[in-house]
């Protein structure tokens, strides 16, 4: 069953992963988007104020959309989203992390132009095996209503 | 990349062009964002976006591809001139992030960034931190992408 927009009430929405990241695919993705030392070399990485390597934080949030996507948007009607209105780097992704991500629901409201449409802002906070935080966001999505609900308020 | 005390507000930059193919936005989506219409032209025709359409998240990918690239130039051209070139810190994060109109198959995207505010690190003496603007452009003149980014950027003077 596709989730719709009633599907996503204000509170706790769900916990997904855990996604485990390889050091091969850090580096692949630094390589195309993010080629900075502290992203690339180890020996480069340690003089870093990240001491170490570190994952791009773009990778982290390209993961996070994918976990996002593999635990709800995938069966969502998601009509995509309009941005993201704060966005964290907490702590260093690291190779070998172990992510999960937490999923709240902060508002879920109908759009004004599109009433067929409703807006669900979350936020999701990423964290690795330990439970430190590495990212945090919030981002509005915007999802279908279901089709009774919509003709109802449209009416 | 200049040091802190080098930089103003209002200060602008052109970062770059890049050409979103269908390929690289079909390649960039099925490792990441594997909707629908990030992956199909005829699914991205019936969305609202109205064609294929790439991810937000390669959308920004790319600005940070290249934001890297020109800050790589820049150094280039610094050490060229025998200036001492700032290092580049991390940054904590960013706000106001708006995929404005999409990004279709085909677009041409022009990034520029701008200085919007400066203010020392009260943890961290050594560096500044400074937040721009950064926006992209599609071929027709259309903003379609913008966030105000934060970043660390070192201090000439760290140690006095």
């Amino acid at each position: 069953m596709t989730l719709r927009f009633e599907d996503f009430p204000p509170g706790h929405y769900g916990s997904f992963g855990p996604r485990h990241v390889t050091r091969e695919e850090m580096l692949a993705f630094a390589a195309e988007f993010d080629p900075q030392p502290m992203h690339l070399d180890e020996e480069a990485a340690s003089q870093t104020m990240l001491k170490g390597l570190s994952g791009s934080g773009w990778h982290l949030c390209s993961i996070m959309m994918r976990m996002m996507f593999d635990g709800f948007i995938g069966r969502t009607a998601s009509l995509g989203s309009p941005g993201v209105n704060e966005l964290r780097w907490l702590a260093p992704l690291r190779p070998g992390d172990d992510l999960t991500l937490d999923v709240e629901v902060l508002e879920a409201r109908v759009s004004r132009s599109r009433p067929e449409t409703g807006i669900v802002t979350i936020k999701n906070v990423a964290r690795n095996a330990a439970g430190l935080a590495l990212c945090e966001m919030v981002s509005p999505l915007m999802i279908a209503r279901r089709a009774d609900a919509a003709a109802g308020k449209a009416g | 990349m200049p040091f802190f005390e080098d930089i103003e507000v209002g200060m602008r930059r052109e970062i770059g062009s890049f050409t979103f193919t269908a390929e690289l936005i079909k390649k960039f989506a099925s490792q990441f964002d594997p909707q629908r219409f990030h992956l199909d032209e005829e699914e991205g025709k019936k969305s609202l976006f109205g064609g294929l359409a790439a991810s937000g998240w390669h959308v920004g990918s790319v600005c940070m591809k290249l934001m890297v690239a020109a800050g790589q130039r820049t150094a280039k051209e610094a050490a060229a001139r025998g200036e001492k070139v700032a290092v580049g810190g991390p940054s904590p994060g960013f706000r106001e992030l708006r995929w404005i109109k999409p990004v279709l198959a085909g677009d041409t995207v022009h990034f520029s960034s701008e200085v919007e505010s400066l203010r020392s690190s009260e943890k961290r003496p050594e560096w500044g931190i400074v937040q721009i603007r950064n926006r992209g452009t599609n071929q027709r003149g259309e903003l379609v992408f913008s966030f105000l980014g934060i970043a660390f950027v070192a201090r000439r003077h760290s140690s006095s």
